[in-house]
């Protein structure tokens, strides 16, 4: 019999439960999140004119750049501004 | 186990030396305090109530080369040891005369059991394997391990080496660093990569222990925010990591900067930058098709390093230009696309070879955008030859070539020459640069002949994207 040693990170995978969708939009501050990539912002931009339409406050974010994660105290912002989020991915 | 006070012999049965000495051991026991280790039967040598080592243990753990090996032994440590039978050297450490009266002077030993085929490695687990945490996976009786190792995901897609236990210390005793030490986090995952995971990854690659610390070095600099691995494996762009390995290093561990630099046939080349790659996959939990978002990718992913060929440059050596001091080894990282081949036959002056190589590197990403991407110029020597020849220096080459590469910027923007790709409207107005002015990076490699050089393009370049990066290599 063989062993071999595990070559992985061996991480335990975490399970989390989605947050709960809301049941309305009213009266709720959406984020938007531009990760910087080409175009992105015309995608948003039309977006933020729908929400707000329809009266709900919008919240604009953007990374510096697209190749690298979110950093941390851009998502504590959006996560402490606003009740939802919409990322575009965009080229 | 600590070894008694006095002398200490290791024997074993299946040695004609130790058997020939046997009457010199009685008359050793007979005379002064004596302890016999015997690695093999118990019953000899008859007369001395030898010791059972067939554990090898203490054999193992006193670094037992030969038998019969004499030692005298104080305070539980050896402080003087002879090898094979010398009766001359045998009576000056034992103090004694006429031993072995009849025998001849001088006998060399025969091998200890220590050595015997596979068991250094079964040793070294045996009694130095408690230093490895990583999970031992037991494969059935019927599995094969190489396709073990495919069904667990391991694998690039090519076999890799069943990381055995006795495989993976071997290659810890490539470096001198504790197995249990984090070298790196690694993207996308962001686990703790001990060096332990990264020898683990580097016997899956087929490295061999000398080659660890270049493996180390090489994960040290991709992990780093500047280099941004994560980046460079999460783009739909071609890019992967290229490992290019400068220092006495490359030459000890027998690595290729010749023919063929870029391509097949060199186990360290081969094995380095597969060892990186499969780091990121196993460690990091970066595979292709899930943050692994590459449109086509490149062959390079599998791996891509090489060494500079430094003795016959006419530059001094990447990492020196990049801040090290000569002689250190140590790798670059640069983000690299793939192999873009440069031919000029016809150039005999430094100036047409620059103007045509420009020619070629205005290409890189695309002709029409500047400031986008860097790239890493693999200079043949026939090439080199010619800026040899022409006395020009590497910064010379830079300069020239910043300056060809400088272009108006209505002819850049979007729609120009009937292209829709290019850059924006606001780049019309002034000059623009193919390259940042750290952009571009030259090595000497390659076979004496042909008068080709590789253009190797990069990515989206500088704080916004990836920045080459370059670590000593360290025992």
């Amino acid at each position: 019999m063989t062993d071999l040693l595990d070559p992985t990170g061996e991480r335990e995978p975490g399970q989390r439960p989605r947050a709960a969708r809301p049941a309305s939009l009213d009266g709720l501050t959406i984020g938007l999140l531009d990760i910087a990539k080409a175009r992105g912002d015309v995608f948003l931009d039309r977006v933020d004119e729908v929400l707000r339409e329809r009266g709900l406050k919008v919240a604009r974010f953007r990374k510096s750049t697209y190749t690298k994660p979110a950093p941390a105290d851009l998502r504590g912002e959006i996560r402490t501004r606003c009740h939802a989020v919409i990322e575009a991915l965009a080229d | 186990m600590a070894l008694p006070d006095g002398l200490v012999c290791f024997v074993k049965a299946d040695c004609p030396t130790c058997q020939m000495v046997q009457p010199v051991l009685r008359q050793l026991r007979a005379a002064v305090p004596f302890t016999v280790l015997t690695q093999d039967d118990l019953s000899f040598p008859a007369g001395v109530e030898p010791v059972d080592d067939t554990s090898l243990e203490l054999s193992y753990r006193h670094q037992i080369e030969i038998v019969p090996t004499l030692m005298k032994v104080e305070g539980g440590k050896p402080v003087e040891r002879l090898e094979g039978w010398d009766r001359g050297a045998w009576e000056r450490l034992t103090g004694l005369n006429d031993l072995g009266d009849g025998l001849p002077g001088f006998r060399p030993g025969c091998g200890s059991r220590t050595l015997d085929p596979g068991m250094p490695e079964t040793l070294a687990l045996r009694y130095d394997g408690s230093q490895m945490r990583s999970r031992r996976i037991s494969l059935g009786s019927m599995e094969d391990e190489i396709e073990a190792t495919f069904v667990r995901g391991w694998s690039d897609g090519l076999p890799v080496v069943p990381p055995t236990p006795e495989r993976v210390l071997r290659m810890l005793s490539g470096t001198t660093r504790d197995p249990q030490e984090v070298v790196a986090v690694v993207p996308p995952d962001l686990v703790d990569c001990t060096v332990e995971k990264v020898a683990v990854n580097a016997v899956m690659a087929g490295c061999r222990p000398e080659y660890l610390p270049v493996v180390l070095a090489a994960v040290e600099a991709a992990c780093t925010e500047a280099f941004n691995i994560h980046g460079v494996l999460a783009t739909t762009y071609f890019v992967g990591p290229v490992v290019i390995v400068n220092g006495p290093i490359a030459r000890e561990i027998g690595m290729n900067s010749g023919v063929n630099a870029l391509g097949q046939g060199n186990r360290a080349n081969a094995t380095i930058g597969r060892a990186l790659q499969l780091i990121i996959r196993n460690v990091g939990g970066g595979r292709p098709g899930e943050i692994d978002r590459a449109t086509l990718g490149n062959p390079g992913k599998y791996t891509f390093c090489f060494a500079e060929a430094e003795d016959t440059s006419p530059w001094q050596p990447l990492s020196v230009e990049r801040g090290l001091s000569p002689g250190t080894s140590a790798v670059t990282l640069f983000a690299g696309s793939g192999v873009q081949p440069f031919f000029d036959q016809l150039a005999r002056t430094p100036e047409t070879l620059a103007r045509s190589l420009a020619s070629c590197l205005r290409v890189v990403g695309h002709p029409k955008w500047g400031l986008a991407w860097d790239a890493l110029c693999v200079i043949s020597p026939e090439h080199a030859r010619v800026f040899r020849q022409g006395g020009w220096s590497k910064q010379r080459l830079h300069n020239e070539l910043d300056a060809i590469l400088t272009f108006d910027g209505d002819e850049m923007v979007k729609g120009a020459d009937g292209i829709a790709e290019g850059m924006p409207e606001s780049a019309a107005r002034g000059k623009i640069a193919k390259f940042r002015p750290s952009g571009l990076l030259f090595v000497h490699a390659g076979g004496t002949a042909g008068l080709f050089s590789a253009i190797i393009g990069g990515w989206v370049s500088g704080p916004a994207g990836t920045e080459p990066v370059t670590r000593e290599v360290r025992p």
